[in-house]
């Protein structure tokens, strides 16, 4: 007879075990399509961790570098955009704008949110695809006016009354990807300005109607100076991809001004897989973008806006510190004006999120009035209340970066160089060709790894 | 600037500048800066060679005459003016026209007419491909052929096309609304042929007559396009058209 004392009564089990390939998000975007048969399509940037400013830190002054004292030496922060060509380029008094966004995927009081905070703290807001609203006009001390493939609302009149026109190549969210606004936002006067049915699902041409490369980009250029008599600084905006040689041929191309946005810039909506597979990070952009300025001797000659990711001074510093003349911020700005607060944590929970990660913006179901179309959730926004969080938030990262620059002994924030950083990462290290923290290695830098 | 009066100028004003000797900077200059009432109403233009951005942004009721070919964006943005080319035309011919009148006595390049929100297009010759893309009001009569593409995205207006229309036309077309005499090579996605009833027949004739060649041709041997609407919502039904 065989003795079973010793055995358990039960068989012991190993844990269960979640793929780390097919985690719960992919088993739920999986199950999502099966049963819609349609992608996903959300708005913001791209969500995943990917190498950004964080892998970057600035040594700061030591023996050989002397920093200025705070609040008493004086470290100047104002830009100048567009002297390339431009009778009337335009002068921010911090190196930090807002980027595009329309009205239609922003309601009417973030818009005019936007325009204020930003001129309280001069410096420029962006309109987006669907055209200028007066609002918009009226609130903005100075706008930059986007020239996009739908030419939704594109007229001569807005043109001309623009302080600056960016040619809209591309968007880091989805470079060589076109807009979408879907039907829940396409009111009444949101069709109007665009010319389009009332409720469709908007789709946006991903390719200008009338020119295709470089060479037609300059003749679209000139005719835009011809029709504005050379007085508007023109930008050209592209989708981080292969910044080294659109930089270089937006300069060959006549641009007065070069944005690049890398893929964790915003969008107000785009496929999921689009956002999160297509384009480079803003980290891995800017050293290139700078790099063919230099190469073509128009570094600083003409300006380099980066943007994608911006969240604090820190951020805006590194960004500088690469080479570019400016920053430009999107959802951040968003954020400081009210989204995703968890003030409305209930309702985003109703709508099957959380406050902070709510991103379904294109359907105009935003609890704080930011992302939608509906009178009632837009009236929850006050503009002047908005807009004040905003300059806020924009003279923080001011001040912030102007610590920084200060720490690195720079008496204006263009000073700050490369040399004033170094890498955590090898990854951050040969984007940015910045040394190794603790050592003199640059990936790549001489032939080496 | 070389900008002369003639002589023999009508009691409206006619200026005539040649383009071998001015700047073509100097011309738009000038053309911007005229007032609404200004008797400067016949301007002639000479030697274009072909150059870009002629008579771009207008927004004065005066008469361009050019005579000669044109580069890219003739015209382009133009309110009110009105535009005659007596020659072929680049690329973007009256791109983005608010109103006013653009006639190419010659042939057009490509996106004749693109994103344009109104006034009235004339082409004697034969247009490229994309002639009228992504249209938003304009109304655009050509007398030969149009290019591949054409009415691509087209939004508003009217597209009415003597000879015959090149493949994909009208593809993810929105509310324009497309008139074509000849043949199709085929149509573009969610584009289809409509009936062709009296207030359509009336249209058409409404912009046959605008550029003049009312009663040269028979309205009955033109056909009508327009969108199937199959495309306006996302559906997954609809996925190969996307």
């Amino acid at each position: 007879m065989t003795d079973h004392s010793n055995t358990p009564r039960t068989t012991p089990h190993t844990l269960p075990r979640a793929s780390a390939t097919f985690d719960d998000y992919t088993l739920s975007e999986i199950r999502r399509a099966a049963a819609t048969g349609i992608y996903d399509i959300r708005g913001g940037g791209a969500k995943r961790r990917v190498p950004h400013f964080d892998d970057l830190l600035f040594l700061g002054a030591s023996m050989s570098r002397y920093p200025l004292e705070g609040y008493r030496e004086k470290c100047s922060t104002e830009v100048l955009l567009g002297t390339r060509f431009a009778k009337k380029p335009i002068s921010l008094k911090i190196p930090i704008t807002i980027a595009g966004m329309s009205f239609g995927s922003l309601s009417a009081n973030a818009k005019e949110a936007l325009g204020r905070g930003a001129s309280a703290m001069g410096t420029s807001t962006t309109t987006g695809d669907g055209g200028m609203t007066n609002e918009e006009r009226g609130h903005s001390t100075q706008l930059v006016y986007q020239y996009l493939p739908s030419r939704y609302g594109m007229n001569p009149d807005d043109l001309k009354r623009a302080d600056a026109i960016e040619v809209v190549v591309g968007q880091g969210a989805k470079p060589g990807g076109g807009g979408m606004l879907l039907g829940q936002k396409i009111t009444e006067r949101v069709a109007g300005m665009r010319t389009l049915p009332v409720g469709i699902d908007q789709r946006s041409a991903c390719r200008h109607p009338d020119w295709t490369g470089p060479d037609d980009l300059e003749i679209k250029i000139e005719e835009l100076r011809e029709i504005t008599d050379w007085e508007k600084p023109i930008y050209v905006k592209v989708g981080a991809a292969r910044p080294y040689y659109d930089t270089a041929l937006a300069v060959k191309s006549g641009a007065d001004v070069v944005v690049v946005d890398g893929m964790q810039g915003g969008t107000a909506a785009t496929q999921e897989i689009f956002i999160e597979h297509v384009g480079i990070p803003t980290l891995a952009a800017v050293r290139q973008a700078v790099k063919a300025l230099q190469d073509l001797g128009m570094h600083r000659k003409v300006q380099l806006i980066v943007s994608g990711g911006i969240r604090n001074g820190a951020d805006v510093a590194k960004a500088l510190a690469l080479g570019a003349d400016a920053v430009a911020i999107g959802t951040a700005a968003l954020v400081a004006l009210g989204d995703n607060d968890p003030h409305y944590a209930a309702e985003y929970e109703a709508l099957g999120t959380r406050a902070g990660a709510y991103d379904d913006w294109h359907e105009g179901r935003d609890p704080a009035g930011i992302t939608t179309q509906d009178p009632a959730l837009m009236a929850r926004l006050d503009p002047i209340a908005a807009g004040r969080r905003l300059a806020n938030y924009l003279a923080v990262l001011t001040l912030e970066c102007q610590t920084i620059a200060r720490a690195c002994g720079k008496s204006h924030v263009h000073n700050l160089e490369p040399e004033d950083l170094v890498a955590l990462t090898i990854e951050a290290a040969a984007m940015a060709n910045v040394p190794l923290a603790g050592t003199d290695w640059i990936p790549g830098r001489n032939g080496g790894f | 600037m070389n900008l002369s009066l003639k002589p023999s100028a009508s009691a409206e004003g006619e200026t005539f500048v040649d383009l071998a000797h001015t700047p073509l900077r100097e011309l738009n200059s000038a053309l911007h800066k005229l007032a609404a009432d200004t008797n400067q109403t016949l301007w002639k233009i000479a030697n274009p060679a072909g150059r870009h951005a002629i008579a771009a942004g207008l927004d004065v009721p005066v008469t361009i005459e050019i005579d000669g070919p044109v580069g890219y964006y003739c015209a382009g943005m133009n309110k009110q003016a009105s535009v005659i080319v007596h020659g072929n035309a680049g690329v973007g011919v009256a791109e983005n026209m608010m109103s006013g009148l653009i006639h190419v006595k010659g042939d057009a390049s490509q996106a004749a007419g693109a994103t344009a929100h109104g006034g009235l297009l004339v082409i004697d010759g034969n247009a490229s491909a994309r002639c009228g893309i992504s249209m938003k009001g304009i109304d655009i009569v050509v007398k030969g052929s149009i290019g591949h593409m054409s009415a691509f995205m087209a939004q508003a207006g009217t597209l009415t096309v003597l000879g015959d229309a090149g493949e994909a036309l009208g593809d993810s077309l929105y509310e324009a609304k497309l008139f074509v005499r000849g043949s199709v090579a085929s149509l573009g996605a969610d584009c289809i042929e409509k009936e062709m009833r009296e207030e359509h027949r009336a249209l058409l004739a409404s912009k046959l007559e605008a550029a003049g060649i009312l009663g040269e041709v028979d309205i009955s041997e033109f056909r009508r396009y327009g969108s199937a609407r199959t495309l306006y919502h996302f559906h997954v039904d609809n996925v190969s058209s996307y």
